[in-house]
């Protein structure tokens, strides 16, 4: 069973964004990566049917800052293969670019299984997975939280709103976006991370030029408009308190 | 290439979407632009039954058995035979489980450029919510052919209704063989808990909540209030309350009375589903959260603190 | 001439050999069997023997085992167990002088020295330890028999030990009885208790007969006894009195109690974790056998006393029963088919999980016995393996991401210092003479940053020429090590240590006791260079001292002082925050576990950043029950943040938030100024 997961950083929400002088994009210098979430569940998805039916992960990730250590993390973990994808990024690395970046990586690798995060916060032209499986020319699921391997199918279950879930199968090989693993990531020891350093290595594959078509042109970025911003309540907490008991009554609703 | 817009309707079991109203609402203003026609593109269902309300000047219906039960394959598939066939100015379908995948099969599958997160299209410029609310992005519609997945915010589900129903036309089913993927079952949330779709007053926890412990101070605040305690994914991820008290786009829509949101950020996943609400009040110690721009008001207190202090409030103004 | 006649009335000489060769046999029977369970040891653990400094660790036998300071810090059973096991081990001395007097001494000097004054002296002290004894016994039975306090393991084997001792002690006394009653010498009174119990036996030639067949009975039941004591004592908690002063005698003396042992390493420099028997140390399984069931850190322990699983006399009794019931038929040298400790014997993750490393166990424990070091290798297993609540984590992620549990941005941790006035030096920099190492809580929580800014506004008023790291400090580690975390702690060491390397400074000062604890006991030396680490507390006294800083106001207020556990029991600084707080006019009322006992809030551990769990009454609000019983206290001062959050949201939970508020230390001292 052969498992491949492009992984995708992004920026950490938790630090501030700053637009930068173009006004179209992010400032890159306040910016710091962090592996997406939902491709860190699609690692741990690959690790879990790994170590329950045996196989290869491999896990591929662009060259942004702070590849290295998503990269290590899934070792750690018990990813098999590393590779970092390397090449000129600077105008910004959008899902088209990636998916077709991935996709003679990925062809050649010949993988029963492509898991990756469903999507990514800042993604603007459409989810990475859906892409590269139709340049691979195999189907792709998307919202999957479970997924299970049988012969020469898997069986996965796809979310829907509300709770509601769908059972699906496809033929392999097939793509999956996911949602959530089948349990949360696991934490991997400082000090597991840094054996691994020393003796796993990162495979640097470069893409040479990207081809980011398919996308929309960015012409302006800017953070939201506090023109509906709420009215604040001041005051210490009994006073807001005291303050929302006196709007709900005014609602009716007390 | 014409100046048709197609909207891709999604259903499930029965029901349209919210948002597949809103893309109508937004492929309604397109058209005008354009000066073409909105095409409901109808896979699958009783035909009469989900468009009776659509906002189209006609629904394109494929019945198949391939198309029974939603299947990204058989869907991409389908509709790449008719965007082929009638090449429209634009095709809108909602970023959901639904539209995001079909939209990106069909991008790579086409050529066709595709904008996420689409908040609105307006004069030949399109504007996005990104990183979790925080970032607007505004751009130049393509010129060529293009895919919108769409997400609420832009227009109003009303505005996407019709009060008569469109005309129906049943198109040829397409060579669906090649469909890799098959629909097994649904399979139901937890049932035997409440549902928060009907409750008047909600109070909402998320990531402020910190500890599964507070649920208690949370349930008793709602009890105060006589309304139910629902949450955003980060709560339900940590196992503190059940998928079924899920608000969000992987969860439920609401539209209370009155949603106190305690402790949520306000990305829009979350934030998307609770703007049907009457009041909204937001209580979060981060005065940039974006909840802020959708409240209607606000305090920068710590949730843990507020609650009791809210309960005995209510309880003391109820008269307790 | 008061003389001792060895083996007075028993002529046959037969009869002497049998009882040498019975008793000494039984001693030798003894001896074997206790190896026997000593090898257990190291055929399980492993083997690193130290003991570098011998005559200090001899002192501290000599300390903890001879005198017993720590036993005796509890009166009722201090006294007891002095009795108890000091008259044995006079009578033990005694018989050990009898047979050195006539065996060995008079052959070689042909005199015994068991004569005249020093004869008599002799026989003194060993009558008045009788007494002694059963003081000590009345004093156990009692306490085991009626009064049947929780903390001890009510079982039948300490019942029939008790009893044990008992005969032997009587039927010696007996025996000298009958032989003061029967040989009559002048120096009979003194045997003060001997004598008087002959004057009660029937005297006169008719009685004679009777008198020395009681004798011989005695003579020959007394020493089997002592037989039966010898070879059964290693299956009976009486083993201790071996396995304690060599616990004692290779416990570390040099390591201080505020440092954690570093996990060992295997040859090829690989952590060893302690996932079975085998990966223990020898010294960790010798804690098993040296604990006596006293029961004293199971009174101590905060988690017991919430009702938490945890006890931690169960967690060394559980090393301890596994010991016994796996390592005979182990085999270490194939350490992966060996089982998984966790789990067994009741030591469950949940269990160890609870632990806030309080250090109350470890202070408490009469033989030097380390809990605290068993618990977190335990959890440095847990944590190798992944196995720890959603929680903790996310608090490790956040920790080791952002170098802060809150999952805040580390540009964000001198925000509360932006809109000071005047600028807080940047210890990064431009040289400072103090090094203001301010922590997560103190930074990070909003409704902390309060006490932070005045802390730093009294620092200011004290002429203290102090900077921070700003941006680059990060979480001080203590208690991610203490989680069991050691590669992050590691690494958060070595980040702190950059920044410190890179600023100019003559002395750190923390807020927070727990990195006031790991930077002074746990940093690497080069690190921290020899400058002294100080809490803001000594730092407090030290200028109120010089008159650097001046309290102009006299608050009056009546307040109880919590000592906090990594200032406190761990590194003894207990009397700075009270004269600093008396500098402020107030009045000191003592809660009752107070200094040493001091009952910890609960937050240690990484306690505060896990799920809280099932408890029947959260240490905090104990604490706070505590301080309110004291009439008229209004204010609960406290010198730590932690403290600070546990003990307001306590106060609020018990409903006193009218009788009683939490105040950091500084705060008072700002009011005063």
């Amino acid at each position: 069973m052969k498992i491949v997961v492009p992984v995708q950083l992004v920026p950490d929400l938790v630090e501030e964004l700053v637009v930068d002088k173009s006004g179209k994009a992010l400032d890159l210098d306040t910016v710091r990566w962090i592996i997406s979430e939902p491709d860190d569940h699609a690692i741990e998805q690959a690790i879990l049917m790994k170590e329950k039916d045996g196989g290869e992960v491999i896990v591929l990730a662009p060259d942004f800052e702070g590849a290295d250590d998503v990269l290590f993390a899934a070792a750690a973990k018990g990813a098999d293969r590393l590779v970092k994808i390397t090449g000129d990024f600077e105008g910004g690395l959008n899902a088209h670019a990636l998916a077709r970046a991935l996709h003679p990586l990925v062809k050649d690798m010949n993988p029963d299984l492509v898991l990756t995060g469903v999507q990514t916060h800042n993604g603007l032209d459409g989810p990475v997975g859906a892409l590269l499986a139709e340049y691979l020319q195999i189907p792709y699921i998307g919202y999957v939280s479970n997924v299970s391997v049988q012969g020469n199918k898997a069986l996965v279950s796809k979310d829907y709103p509300g709770g509601l879930k769908a059972e699906m199968e496809v033929s392999l090989p097939a793509a999956l976006g996911i949602s959530s693993a089948e349990s949360a990531p696991r934490y991997v020891p400082i000090s597991k991370i840094r054996m691994v350093m020393k003796t796993s290595k990162v495979e640097d594959q470069d893409v040479g030029d990207l081809d980011p078509s398919g996308a929309a042109v960015v012409t302006r970025m800017s953070p939201p408009e506090s023109a509906e911003r709420a009215t604040m309540i001041t005051g210490k907490v009994d006073d807001v308190a005291v303050k929302i008991v006196a709007i709900i009554q005014e609602q009716g609703l007390l | 290439m014409n100046q048709d817009i197609f909207v891709l309707v999604e259903h499930l079991r029965g029901q349209v979407a919210d948002i597949t109203y809103v893309a109508l609402a937004q492929a309604q203003s397109l058209a005008v632009e354009t000066g073409g026609k909105v095409i409901a593109i109808l896979f699958g269902g009783n035909a009469v039954e989900l468009s009776k309300n659509l906002a189209a000047d006609i629904v394109l219906h494929v019945e198949s058995p391939v198309l029974a039960e939603y299947t990204c394959d058989a869907y991409a598939g389908a509709l790449t035979g008719l965007i082929k066939e009638k090449s429209p100015r634009a095709v809108l379908v909602g970023d959901t489980t639904i539209g995001a995948e079909v939209a990106g099969v069909l991008s790579a599958r086409l050529g066709m450029p595709l904008i996420s997160n689409c908040v609105s299209v307006k004069g030949g410029r399109f504007s996005a919510k990104i990183c979790g609310g925080k970032m607007m992005v505004e751009g130049e519609l393509p010129a060529e052919p293009v895919l919108v997945a769409m997400v609420p915010g832009g227009f109003k589900v009303e505005q996407g209704q019709a009060a008569k129903a469109p005309e129906i036309k049943t198109s040829p089913v397409p060579d669906l063989s090649g469909v890799r993927v098959t629909f097994k079952r649904y399979v139901e949330p937890e049932s035997g808990d409440i549902d928060i779709t009907t409750q008047r007053i909600l109070v909402g926890v998320g990531r402020g909540l910190q500890n599964g412990d507070n649920l208690e101070l949370a349930e008793e605040l709602a009890e105060a209030l006589g309304g139910a305690v629902c949450a955003s994914r980060p709560v339900v991820d940590q196992g503190w309350l059940p998928t079924t008290r899920l608000v969000g786009k992987s969860g439920k829509a609401v539209k209370p009375k009155l949603y106190l949101a305690l402790g949520i950020s306000g990305a829009p996943e979350h934030t998307e589903t609770i703007t049907g609400s009457e009041m909204i009040i937001a209580v979060n110690t981060d005065p940039a959260a974006p909840i802020f721009n959708l409240a209607r008001y606000g305090a920068e207190v710590d949730m843990l603190d507020l609650m009791p202090a809210l309960s005995e409030a209510v309880r003391k103004a109820k008269g307790g | 001439m008061p003389i001792r006649i060895d083996f007075w009335g028993i002529p046959w000489e037969w009869a002497h050999l049998l009882i040498y060769v019975t008793v000494i046999g039984a001693g030798v029977v003894m001896l074997v069997r206790f190896y026997l369970q000593a090898r257990l040891w190291w055929k399980a653990g492993q083997v690193k023997l130290c003991w570098d400094r011998p005559l200090l660790r001899l002192w501290r036998v000599i300390q903890y085992a001879g005198i017993q300071t720590r036993v005796l810090e509890q009166k009722y059973p201090g006294v007891m167990h002095i009795a108890i096991a000091g008259s044995f081990f006079i009578f033990f001395l005694g018989t050990a002088f009898a047979v050195l007097n006539t065996r060995i001494y008079e052959p070689i000097f042909g005199d015994v020295f068991l004569k005249g004054g020093i004869y008599l002296f002799y026989e003194v002290v060993l009558d008045l330890f009788v007494p002694v004894f059963l003081l000590g016994f009345a004093l156990a039975g009692y306490r085991r028999w009626v009064v049947k306090p929780k903390r001890l393991t009510l079982e039948p084997k300490f019942t029939w030990m008790l009893i044990l001792l008992l005969a032997i002690v009587v039927t010696g006394t007996l025996v000298e009885a009958y032989r003061l009653a029967l040989q009559k010498p002048d120096w009979a009174p003194w045997s003060p208790v001997g004598y008087l119990i002959s004057l009660l036996l029937p005297s006169g030639d008719a009685a004679e007969a009777g008198l020395y067949s009681v004798y011989y009975f005695l003579y020959g039941f007394h020493p089997l006894l002592v037989v039966a004591a010898f070879i059964l004592l290693p299956s009976t908690p009486l083993l201790h009195v071996f396995t304690t002063p060599i616990n004692i005698f290779f416990s570390d003396p040099a390591r201080p109690v505020g440092q954690l042992a570093a996990i060992p390493a295997d040859k090829e420099g690989l952590p060893i974790y302690s996932r079975t028997l085998c990966n223990l140390t020898w010294s960790q399984l010798l804690n098993g056998d040296a604990c006596t069931e006293c029961g004293r850190c199971q009174d101590a322990c905060p988690a017991y006393a919430a009702g938490q699983p945890l006890n931690p006399k169960q967690v060394i009794l559980g090393v301890r029963d596994v010991l016994r019931r796996d390592a005979p038929a182990l085999d270490c040298s194939k350490p992966d088919k060996a089982p998984e400790l966790v789990g067994e014997a009741g030591l469950t993750e949940e269990i160890l999980w609870s632990c806030t490393s309080c250090g109350a166990c470890v202070a408490e424990c009469p033989v030097l016995i380390e809990h605290i070091g068993a618990i977190v290798d335990l959890r440095r297993y847990l944590v190798s393996e992944g196995r720890l609540d959603a929680m903790a984590q996310d608090a490790l992620n956040n920790l080791g991401r952002y170098g802060n549990s809150f999952g805040q941005s580390e540009r964000a941790r001198a925000k509360w210092a932006q809109a000071f006035e005047p600028k807080i030096k940047d210890a990064r920099k431009e040289p400072v003479e103090y090094l203001w190492f301010v922590g997560d809580y103190a930074s990070y929580n909003p409704a902390l940053t309060d006490i932070t800014a005045k802390t730093a506004e009294v620092l200011q008023r004290a002429g203290v020429d102090f900077g921070i790291l700003y941006e680059g400090e990060r979480n001080a580690g203590n208690d991610v090590r203490r989680v069991g975390e050691e590669g992050l702690f590691e690494m958060l060491v070595e980040k702190n240590s950059m920044a410190f390397a890179k600023s100019e400074f003559k002395a750190i000062v923390t807020t927070d006791p727990h990195s006031y604890n790991t930077l002074k006991n746990e940093y690497p030396s080069d690190a921290i260079g020899g400058r002294p680490v100080l809490h803001y507390a000594e730092l407090l006294d030290q200028l109120i001292a010089s008159g650097k800083l001046r309290l102009t106001k006299k608050l009056g207020y009546k307040i109880t002082y919590h000592d906090p556990c990594y200032l406190g029991r761990y590194n003894n600084v207990y009397d700075a925050p009270r004269r600093v707080i008396e500098a402020t006019g107030c009045e000191i009322v003592e809660m009752p576990r107070c200094r040493k006992h001091a009952l910890c809030c609960g937050a240690g551990g990484g306690r505060i950043w896990m799920e809280e769990g099932e408890m029947k009454e959260r240490p905090s609000e104990s604490r706070i029950k505590e301080a309110v019983a004291l009439e008229g206290v209004q204010v609960f001062v406290v010198a730590c943040p932690k403290d600070t959050t546990m003990y307001r949201d306590a106060v609020k939970t018990t409903g006193h938030e009218d009788r009683l508020v939490v105040k950091d230390l500084i705060e008072l001292v700002y009011e005063a100024l």
